[in-house]
């Protein structure tokens, strides 16, 4: 292959492995200048040793890697001012304040004199962090961190800039601000990796890197890849009846490769454009239609995966239909009433209503910080709530008896299990402290164990689990009691799109056998699935409603059918002009 | 819900036993401590060096230094020969005591005047140069009676009740028994519990129907298990690897370590309520470990210390403990002897305990 000018990285054969254990295969991939590469996976796909493999801080097992025709290992000094590399949680010191943060990486990027006087000017303004230099850097927002770390990453002009995850953590509106900044330094001609295991932030990208499994799926241009997908996303509208069943009898159809709820449409994926699935063998309604759609990068990456899972959830067959203990109001099986709580004078949850009936997916959505996690504790009886009242049964879970407690299923953020300890054991302990014991309890895990596939796994300590099957083995170990409620706190975070599809198939099961389910999310897809969702902002409900209704609210002349995050975007900056005004 | 008890402790013995590394982590500081302790930690006086400034160098004189040398405390004396020599010594640490025999020494001695003999000790090393001073000071006396042939007008005869060979090691596996078991029973519960809330399987915990007061004691059992089970196995090693007689009951001893291991679990408890990770968890258990052994007496006797001291020793669980366990091995302890230091064990136990599940119902709730 020729040397060409225009690329800043060449990986050939590139393969990593940690303990034996393979992170990454046989690799080959050129990054671009003037272009956002975007480096797309789960957690746990390969992104981040890639990028560390990148940045010189780790040597490769096999292969090569080139950065500007260089060894990133062994030519270290020479690549130093030429590779901005951001990791993902970068080394901010969050007792200085924005300025001595940018000083002392000045300082060790060896930037003095006149030059470091141009670029803090340069930088402050690029990333609208000049009105803050006196701050504290750990009293800044989510997006603002990750722009003084953008800031601090760039002192030096580097030629090559490798961001790992920088948006985690980050309110849709600093996402957008953060890459309409790296676009324009890419459109200056510096080769821009951006690592992400968000889909639909990928499709901005010049091209793409999809992996899974420390494998490289794809690489090119993801409009390409959409491209080839033409055709062959729908969306089947005007449903009457449960959307959720049209769903599963949609996913039946050997047409279908993949389909998700979108609001109070369906949207489908088929195995080729010419063949459409048999519209009354959906028995969608007599309005149903079916409408082609442009179709995701997400379509396309379950295509390459070889298709979603299945809509019938084998969970479903063996949870018998939930009943709430007498007494308790069908209508307001969990309500929250001016609840609020105070950090001193921080207000994280600031008079929030809201009121979920039994069989009803209830989202709270919202960025990080918003407050969405304190309210969700509260209702859990986690956290004391300061006024107002959090009810689940007509109870407030924290005063509440055991017996209350033994309702309801809990899967914490991040899958709190013991990492140390089996999955058996695992099941095991989970269904003991439910009250579960002799053949019952052994009943329980072996249905689990059958409905999860979790049998190749018993043994292992579930800390060193794949990411998809510890998400599985939480929701194991949160419904072995079958529990008639369901507490999910950002149950799919990081995990691939198919180990989400086949989490929602579960829930949407676990709902029509009349489980209630309150969850927490940030991601706007998973919203999707949500018969109602608040908008959780600054501590407030903003907004409330189904999804569609939330998209109504949001649409305007210029963006007449907005999507989920569009909504979310319009109806968050309407509040922050409503408080400014006031 | 006793079932439910069983499940928390077994998860607990589990999460302990499963990995060789955790089994290790149990046993290995028991054995290396076992096997260093009673060697390193010792208060007598061997092996050092005495240097003599011989001035005199009669025969009277020279049957002092002989007897001198002799003791066991002192197999090397360094002859000097010069009052600089002496300075010298004590100040490069090369001798513990110097003593100086004055010219005049046996002209003195024969013609039956009193004569003084200079001894110079390294204060640096008070306790060992006492201790060699002693010993100096014993062979002198004995020297001088014997020399002025008269009948001492009384005499003192020791008897070393209880250890009467006063073998260290007697005195060190006993407490070896309490201060190993406390670093073991604070790392099941303190760590573990802020493992728990690191890993966030704690909030799994209080949304699931146990009550505090089960999430507690499922961590409380375990505790004592370990402290048991380690304090067994030092016991074993004291009588048949060390010889130390062991004159009281086993019964007694099991439960005195259960009560001992009660009141630890209520400081691990109180830790864990304090601590929001496990690095602070460490550090605290440390901040208790330490105060807690030098207070205990095994160091230093309590009663020398101040009052003020002397008050927090006695809600120092150690303190109360060790002297139970030497009470049981050398002094033949029955139940009625050791009460008096069981019941502050149960007291401390209630009031920690209590302390603890308070700040645990405020810090989940």
């Amino acid at each position: 292959m020729a040397v060409s000018e225009d690329i800043a990285i060449r990986l050939r054969a590139l393969g990593h492995a940690f303990a034996g254990r393979p992170a990454l295969h046989a690799l080959d991939a050129d990054i671009r200048r003037g272009i956002i590469t975007g480096l797309v996976g789960p957690d746990g796909a390969g992104k981040t040793t890639l990028l560390r493999l990148m940045a010189g801080l780790l040597k490769p097992d096999s292969g090569s890697v080139q950065v500007e025709g260089l060894d990133p290992v062994t030519a270290g000094d020479a690549l130093r001012l030429q590779l901005g590399y951001m990791p993902q949680k970068f080394g901010l010191y969050e007792d200085l304040t924005v300025l001595e943060n940018l000083t002392l990486y000045a300082d060790l990027r060896g930037v003095t004199g006149a030059a470091r006087e141009e670029s803090f000017q340069r930088l402050l303004a690029f990333t609208d962090l000049a009105r803050f230099t006196e701050r504290l850097a750990g009293k800044l927002s989510g997006g603002m961190k990750q722009k003084l770390g953008l800031a601090c990453t760039l002192l030096g002009s580097p030629r090559i800039l490798l961001l790992d995850e920088p948006c985690v953590g980050v309110d849709p509106i600093s996402r957008r601000e953060l890459w309409r900044m790296v676009s324009s330094l890419a459109d200056g001609g510096m080769a821009v990796l951006w690592s992400t295991s968000y889909l639909d932030e990928a499709e901005l990208c010049g091209e793409v890197l999809l992996m899974h499994e420390g494998r490289l799926q794809y690489s090119g241009s993801p409009q390409a890849l959409m491209d080839s997908m033409q055709g062959r996303s729908l969306l089947l509208q005007g449903i009457a009846g449960n959307r959720r069943q049209v769903l599963r009898r949609a996913l039946r159809c050997t047409e279908v490769i993949d389909g998700a709820l979108q609001g109070h449409a369906v949207r489908l994926v088929l195995r080729t454009a010419s063949e459409l699935p048999d519209l009354t063998s959906l028995d969608a309604g007599p309005h149903a239609s079916l409408q082609t759609v442009k179709p995701r990068l997400e379509d396309a990456f379950i295509d390459l995966l070889g298709g979603g899972p299945g809509g019938d959830s084998p969970l479903a067959e063996h949870m018998p239909p939930a009943r709430l203990p007498d007494g308790v109001d069908a209508d307001a099986v969990i309500v929250a009433e001016q609840l609020t709580r105070r950090f001193g004078d921080f207000v994280a949850t600031d008079h929030v209503d809201f009121r979920i009936r039994r069989g009803e997916i209830f989202g709270l959505l919202g960025p990080n910080g918003a407050g969405k996690s304190t309210t969700f504790k509260m209702m859990c009886g986690l956290l004391p709530v300061s006024s107002g009242q959090a009810r689940v049964m007509g109870l407030d879970l924290k005063k509440s008896a055991s017996q209350a407690r033994q309702q309801i299923g809990y899967m914490a953020q991040k899958f709190a299990l013991y990492s140390n300890l089996s999955v058996a054991q695992n099941l095991e302990f989970f269904s003991g402290i439910y009250g579960l014991s002799g053949t019952r309890q052994r009943a329980a895990v072996a249905d689990m164990v059958r409905v999860f596939g979790l049998q190749p796994y018993l043994a292992m300590n579930a800390g060193e689990l794949p990411l998809g099957f510890k998400q599985r083995l939480a929701l194991a170990c949160a419904l072995m009691h079958q529990p008639p409620l369901l507490f999910l706190d950002e149950p799919t975070s990081g995990v691939d799109p198919v180990s989400r599809r086949e989490f929602w198939s579960h829930i949407n099961s676990l709902v029509d056998k009349g489980v209630t389910v309150m969850v927490t999310t940030h991601f706007m897809d998973e919203a999707e699935y949500c018969d109602r969702i608040g908008l959780v902002y600054r501590g407030r409900m903003i907004a409330s409603g189904t999804p569609d209704e939330l998209k109504a609210m949001a649409a305007d002349a210029d963006l007449p059918d907005p999507g989920m995050e569009d909504a979310f975007i319009a109806l968050v900056q309407r509040d922050d002009q409503l408080r400014e005004a006031t | 819900m006793w079932q439910r008890l069983f499940t928390l402790i077994r998860k607990e013995m589990q999460a302990l036993l499963r990995t060789p590394q955790s089994r290790r982590l149990l046993i290995a500081p028991v054995l290396l401590q076992l096997l260093l302790f009673p060697f390193a930690a010792t208060l007598e006086v061997k092996n050092s060096t005495l240097a003599v400034f011989n001035q005199d160098g009669g025969a009277a004189s020279i049957e002092l230094v002989q007897r001198l040398a002799a003791t066991q405390a002192f197999p090397q004396v360094l002859m000097l020969h010069s009052q600089q020599d002496m300075q010298q010594v004590i100040d490069r640490q090369q001798a513990l005591l110097a003593i100086s025999l004055p010219q005049d020494f046996s002209r003195r001695l024969a013609s039956g005047q009193g004569v003084t003999v200079q001894a110079i000790i390294d204060g640096r090393r008070s306790n060992s140069a006492q201790i060699a001073y002693g010993y100096a000071l014993q062979v002198v006396q004995q020297y001088a009676a014997e020399r002025s042939r008269q009948a001492a007008p009384a005499r003192l005869l020791v008897q070393n009740l209880y250890n009467p060979n006063l073998e260290y090691r007697w005195f060190v596996l006993p407490s070896l028994v309490a201060i190993i078991t406390t670093i073991g029973c604070l790392m099941v519960t303190a760590l573990s519990l802020a493992r728990e809330r690191e890993e966030g399987t704690f909030e799994q915990l209080l949304v699931s129907p146990l009550t505090p007061a089960y999430i507690m004691a499922g961590k409380a059992l375990p505790g004592m298990l370990v402290a048991l089970v380690q304090g067994c196995i030092i016991a074993a090693a004291a009588v048949w690897v060390y010889r130390v007689p062991f004159s009281g009951t086993v019964g007694l001893l099991i439960v005195s370590m259960l009560c001992y291991g009660l009141s630890l679990v209520g400081f691990g408890l109180l830790i864990s309520a304090l601590s929001s990770n496990q690095q602070q968890a460490f550090l605290g258990s440390f901040a208790f470990m330490s105060p807690a052994v030098i207070l205990s007496g095994y160091m230093a006797p309590v009663e020398n210390m101040p009052l003020p001291l002397r008050m927090v020793s006695a809600v120092d669980p150690l303190s109360h403990f060790i002297v139970i366990v030497k009470g049981i091995f050398l002094k033949g302890y029955g139940l009625v002897d050791a009460w008096p230091h069981l019941w502050p064990l149960l007291a401390i136990a209630t009031g920690t305990l209590l302390l603890a599940y308070r700040m645990f119902l405020q810090r989940s709730h």
